[in-house]
């Protein structure tokens, strides 16, 4: 069923890394296979944030192959080659699992050429872009993947994540939530729900050069909203048109780097509780979550059938 | 295997109107003597006493233990029962069948107080997806909004919502009355079968969509009607009805009930009528 988490703060920063874990690891019970978690972080804004993998965790019940570690090693070199063709150079370089990789680059051309040459290296998948965007995810819950990458120090604004209970497709970091808006930087997407009509629209949007790395269903809402975003549409337009474009049963969280939305399906079908105060908004799938952080008595609600939110930081 | 034999011997429960009918491939029997009557209670009620209050803290509790403790403060005679820091855990106050006077200082999360028969509940805070569902008797009282499928199948007492509740309030109910003070959301009454819901504010799209039966009155503005609803006229019975409810719910007194709108299922369910005979509906 998967469970769904989103937080801003209006007006000021906060640990939105230790807030967010917590409201994911209350949500644990809806989604156990995997955990992600798309940060708006206090950096400097001057160069782009690259997370990406040059493997999949093939431990804790992933149903990838097998792989030698020794083609990460591989793989990453052909990246750094790719970077210095592209003209991008590296300022900084971490390696934070075998098969995950953070860096900061420099970079003023196209994102979208730039991406493509990347993920043109076998098995490479750039997981987010941006200059406050950090985008985790890997297989575990809340508190597994927070500490395998440090996430519970993160100071932020606004952050969305997602527990994920694998149905439609893989245990694997490819199918894990949240979906990178790719080509745009600072754009994260996470769903809760089934789309029915997947595959006519990514049919449709590969033919106007969109690029899907999963057939995760909900990889298609961070595409959809991107292609919309790239015709000239705002944040909030391109969410009012998925309402009818997309089909099945949705809440979905978007985030960009200075807001953070919601929508939800005209059947209503999924859950969502939301918070909404002058200085913070919090929501979930369930109100167990907003209260791992605001356990005093708040006023909370259900937003309506075919509802979208958007709101900036 | 079901016995499909017609039973010709008329008993007193028949004579009452219970029935028992030979269908194709079915049987619809009711096996109930009246003079076993008094034999019959609930496993795991309690003969409780209201003035005898108790509190409740089930902040480090799941809702397993909580529901446990409720339990054991019933079969030492409390009749009032104050639980401190609910936050939102799921299934809380569920499957209680005796009269109790149940208080959250707080909210609740999916399933509240579900399958109950008889207690009156106050949660002083929201509650999530399902509240009450399969309600049979007692009076809820929700003080802020409630999430979907508010009362879905209930079969009788009154649930009251002074807030907002999300989709599907009604769905399938069966019996009982479910008011609420602010606006609902899509499918609000989605396949009800009897009872009656009152929304004071506006209501979403397919409002009364698939209804078989029962009575949806509305104060605010209508997304749209579903199918099998249809509009009917306000009745001075409607009215004396709605006022009596309203007063018991303790919401609405500035409201012009003759202004409201009344839906109910424009179309005859097949051999629903032969199953639930009119005469008996009115009874509920």
């Amino acid at each position: 069923m998967c469970g769904i988490a989103g937080l801003i703060h209006r007006g000021k920063t906060s640990n939105v890394g230790k807030e967010l874990q917590d409201m994911l690891q209350a949500l644990k019970h809806r989604g156990p296979d995997s955990t992600g978690y798309a940060l708006y972080a206090n950096n400097d804004g001057q160069n782009f944030i690259m997370r990406f993998k040059v493997g999949e965790n093939v431990g804790e019940g992933s149903t990838s192959v097998n792989e030698d570690e020794s083609v990460y090693d591989e793989r990453k070199k052909l990246v750094n080659q790719k970077l210095s063709d592209l003209g991008a150079s590296i300022v900084k370089e971490e390696k934070l699992t075998p098969y995950s990789y953070r860096y900061e680059i420099k970079f003023d051309k196209d994102l979208m050429d730039f991406s493509k040459a990347i993920e043109s290296i076998e098995s490479v998948e750039i997981l987010s872009i941006g200059k406050s965007l950090e985008l985790i995810k890997d297989l575990g819950d809340a508190t597994a993947v927070s500490e395998r990458y440090g996430l519970s120090k993160v100071q932020g604004t606004h952050g969305i994540g997602h527990a994920r209970m694998a149905t439609e497709s893989g245990v694997d970091i490819k199918s894990a939530h949240p979906f990178w808006g790719y080509p745009f930087a600072d754009v994260s997407v996470v769903h809760n729900g089934q789309l029915t009509n997947y595959w006519n629209n990514r049919r449709v949007l590969e033919n106007k050069g969109m690029r899907f790395m999963s057939e995760c269903d909900s990889e298609l809402i961070a595409v959809f909203l991107a292609e919309k975003m790239r015709n000239g549409a705002t944040l909030e337009e391109g969410m009012k048109q998925s309402l009818t474009g997309l089909d099945g049963v949705f809440t979905y969280f978007v985030a960009t780097k200075d807001s953070l939305g919601m929508a939800k399906d005209t059947m209503a079908a999924k859950p969502l509780v939301l918070y909404e105060s002058d200085d913070l908004v919090a929501m979930g799938s369930e109100e167990i979550a907003i209260r791992s952080i605001l356990p005093q008595e708040i006023d909370t609600y259900d937003p309506f059938d075919g509802e979208v939110k958007v709101w900036q930081i | 295997m079901a016995n499909l034999k017609p039973d010709t011997k008329k008993t007193k429960a028949q004579s009452m109107g219970m029935h028992t009918e030979v269908l194709t491939g079915k049987t619809q029997q009711k096996f109930f003597n009246p003079d076993e009557a008094e034999n019959f209670f609930y496993w795991g009620t309690y003969d409780v006493d209201f003035n005898k209050r108790t509190e409740l803290d089930v902040k480090d509790m799941d809702c397993k233990l909580a529901n446990e403790k409720i339990d054991r403060l019933m079969s030492e005679g409390y009749g009032t029962i104050v639980i401190k820091n609910p936050q939102g855990k799921h299934s809380l106050g569920v499957g209680i069948l005796n009269k109790l006077n149940l208080i959250f200082e707080g909210s609740l999360g999916y399933f509240g107080v579900g399958s109950i028969d008889g207690p009156i509940v106050t949660v002083k805070g929201r509650v999530g997806w399902s509240c009450a569902e399969n309600m049979m008797a007692g009076k809820v009282v929700i003080e802020k909004n409630a999430g979907s499928c508010f009362g879905a199948a209930i079969r009788g007492g009154d649930l009251i919502c002074k807030g907002s509740v999300g989709a599907r309030t009604g769905i399938d109910q069966k019996g009982g009355s479910i008011i609420v003070g602010g606006d609902a959301g899509a499918f609000t009454g989605f396949m009800m079968q009897r009872g009656r819901i009152v929304i004071l504010g506006d209501v979403g799209i397919n409002l009364g969509d698939s209804m078989y039966d029962g009575t949806i009155y509305v104060g605010g503005k209508i997304g749209s009607f579903g199918s099998d609803a249809v509009e009917a006229p306000m009745t001075k019975n409607d009215i004396e009805w709605l006022t009596r409810k309203l007063k018991v719910a303790e919401i609405g007194s500035n409201i012009d009930l003759s202004k409201m709108t009344k839906i109910v299922s424009g179309k005859k369910l097949w051999n629903y009528d032969a199953l639930e005979p009119t005469e008996k509906k009115g009874a509920i």
